[in-house]
């Protein structure tokens, strides 16, 4: 992502050869450039970067009973980074993360190369059976989810019981953070599986008949010459992986009816962000909390997309 | 590793002709594996496990939803009464809410694409001064959550005076970056250079290009945009939710969330019957969006194939 301009920059130049020659268009067209950018740009400004200003400055406001609006600095960002109820939301979105994540990408992958190989019969109702979950809004996947998951009426709950078995407790505590990892599990394994498989289309055919002239089977193959061509797309899909997974709202937000006990409104940190604007009505605290839950996150992906640039650097 | 180029584009179909892609094909289809095949049709039944219970489940009274086996059809389905009572419910709002979305996701899909494809196509063939920086700005965005943006822009808007207005949830969803990344690297590879500079000597203007040119080359890729957009827009949740407080101004999404709080909430299960119209309801309301990728799936593949592979 980062190298994106870089990699754009030495066409660019050659680009410019033939629209160089100073005729009367010359003018216009250099002018032109920045035109077809205003809409998208002033837009961009009134909604991502008015809103990330108003957002810092009201975090160093704090309403008052008596005289209204004061200005304190950074105390709300003392508050928030000593609030237990905030710090362990970010933890458990960090939790969610490490596991769910990398889960998450291997079965991406793993499927991606299957589909890829060739071997498998049926591929594309595979494909789009496995994608078609990316369709169906995190709303409607987690109320499915939520009533397969029912300890009394759920699928899962009357097979067990017929079998004389204990039901399984989804929605317990413990379980719980895995119950909503496989919700998004099921929802986003798909879409990086079309990601990383569109990747390996285009890999050229001649790269495999050279390596297979070489001797190399398919698992050489799959390591020597798919896996360093996905770099850029599994950098992709580990950056809008990094972007979800801290984000986490829709599907506790849901299951938090379900299973009121195990879920409170400080459950993951977007959750608690949300309650602290809406429920106890602390604007200028809600805007702290999502500043920093933007800034744990723009930093958390830095730090990915640097150890991949410099990876594929050295 | 930047010079793999997609296989889909026009700019590469030239280079890798189709009958050695064809080859490739049929080389592999000698040997199918048939334990692969398995376990990979193992996978598709869990993926499609809570579709196949949505699909059962709506052809069931709330009693039978919890009194028959859940992945199977009950001894009275009611399909279609299920279908009408969804519809008739709180005087149709379940219909208003699908229009609601539709108009949402419908504006914000096409001018969130049409925005990136016009500022892709100005970042791709033009160069002027705070290229780079303005295009670097926009790609960091990708990095900011748009559910951190949401309560700020919650705030921005009741200032302005637009909260629980349509304008509340289409203006956000207006602006994606990765869509303008996205038609960037797809304007570079699909328009040729010498195209525009024949359309300029024929006396053509910059606009009248790019809207009777490059649009139309850029085709495939504004239906990626386009479609991954109207997916997000239909899909959102929290932004509507923190935005609207009027019900007939719902989406989907907030309206059968709102309905299932309230089946949740009518007595232990059985005794309410909104537990059926929620299940029905949803499925109703997937059904466009999956035929919609059905449909174009031939477009938003190649169009993905683009973004994931060249950076």
């Amino acid at each position: 992502m980062m190298t994106a301009t870089a990699a754009a920059s030495p066409k660019g130049q050659r680009r410019d050869g033939p629209t160089r020659p100073g005729r009367g268009g010359t003018r216009r067209r250099r002018s032109a450039g920045p035109l077809f950018i205003a809409p998208f740009m002033a837009l961009f400004l009134l909604l991502f970067l008015a809103p990330l200003g108003y957002a810092a400055y009201l975090s160093l406001f704090q309403e008052k009973l008596i005289g209204g609006s004061t200005f304190v600095g950074l105390d709300n960002y003392v508050t928030a980074l000593k609030d237990p109820l905030f710090l362990k939301g970010i933890g458990r979105v960090a939790l969610f993360f490490l596991i769910q994540v990398p889960v998450m990408l291997l079965l991406a992958l793993f499927f991606a190369l299957a589909l890829d190989s060739g071997l498998l019969r049926l591929a594309r109702v595979i494909r789009l059976g496995i994608f078609v979950p990316y369709a169906v809004p995190s709303v409607i996947a987690t109320l499915m989810w939520g009533y397969l998951y029912g300890p009394d009426f759920g699928p899962f709950a009357q097979i067990s019981r017929h079998l004389h078995l204990p039901a399984p407790h989804f929605l317990s505590d413990s379980w719980m953070l895995g119950s909503l990892a496989n919700i998004v599990t099921w929802e986003f394994v798909g879409y990086n599986m079309i990601i990383l498989y569109a990747a390996l289309r285009t890999i050229p055919a001649e790269l495999y008949e050279a390596a297979a002239m070489d001797g190399a089977g398919a698992w050489r193959i799959a390591w020597s010459i798919k896996l360093p061509a996905l770099r850029p797309a599994l950098t992709l899909t580990l950056l809008f992986s990094v972007i979800g997974s801290f984000q986490l709202f829709n599907e506790p937000k849901l299951l938090m009816s379900v299973a009121p006990d195990v879920i409170s409104s400080s459950y993951t940190a977007n959750l608690y962000a949300y309650s602290v604007a809406f429920i106890s009505q602390q604007t200028n605290y809600a805007a702290t909390v999502s500043f920093i839950l933007g800034l744990v996150i723009v930093i958390v992906s830095y730090a990915f997309l640097l150890t991949a640039n410099r990876r594929r650097t050295s | 590793m930047t010079t793999v180029t997609p296989a889909h584009s026009p700019a590469s179909t030239g280079k890798r002709p189709p009958a050695e892609a064809r080859t490739r094909r049929r080389s592999s289809a000698r040997r199918r594996s048939t334990p692969l095949t398995i376990a990979m049709l193992a996978v598709l039944a869990y993926f499609l496990l809570p579709l196949f219970w949505l699909l059962i489940a709506s052809t069931k009274s709330t009693q039978d939803l919890f009194n028959s086996f859940g992945l199977w059809f009950s001894h009275a389905p009611q399909l279609l009464s299920n279908i009408k009572a969804t519809f008739t419910q709180d005087d149709g709002v379940y219909g208003r809410w699908l229009l609601n979305t539709v108009l949402y996701a419908g504006v914000s899909a096409l001018g969130a694409a049409l925005l990136a494809a016009a500022a892709g196509y100005g970042f791709a063939k033009y160069r002027f001064r705070g290229h780079g920086a303005a295009f670097n700005l926009i790609l960091g965005a990708i990095m900011i959550p748009t559910t951190a943006l949401a309560i700020p822009t919650y705030l921005l808007f009741a200032k302005a005076g637009l909260v629980n207005t349509p304008w509340a949830v289409i203006l956000p969803s207006l602006i994606s970056p990765f869509g303008l990344y996205l038609m960037r690297i797809y304007a570079e590879d699909a328009i040729p250079d010498s195209l525009i500079e024949a359309a300029r000597m024929d006396g053509a203007g910059e606009l009248r290009i790019f809207l009777t040119i490059a649009l139309r080359l850029l085709a495939p890729g504004l239906v990626t945009v386009i479609l991954f957009t109207l997916v997000a827009t239909w899909n959102n949740y929290f932004l509507p939710l923190i935005m609207l407080n009027d019900p007939n101004l719902y989406p989907i999404t907030v309206g059968l969330s709102s309905w299932a709080a309230q089946a949740q909430n009518g007595g232990a299960g059985a005794s309410s019957d909104m537990l059926a119209l929620v299940v029905t309801g949803s499925l109703i309301s997937i059904i466009p969006l999956v035929l919609a990728f059905l449909l174009l799936q031939r477009y938003w593949q190649s169009g993905l194939a683009t973004g994931g592979v060249k950076q």
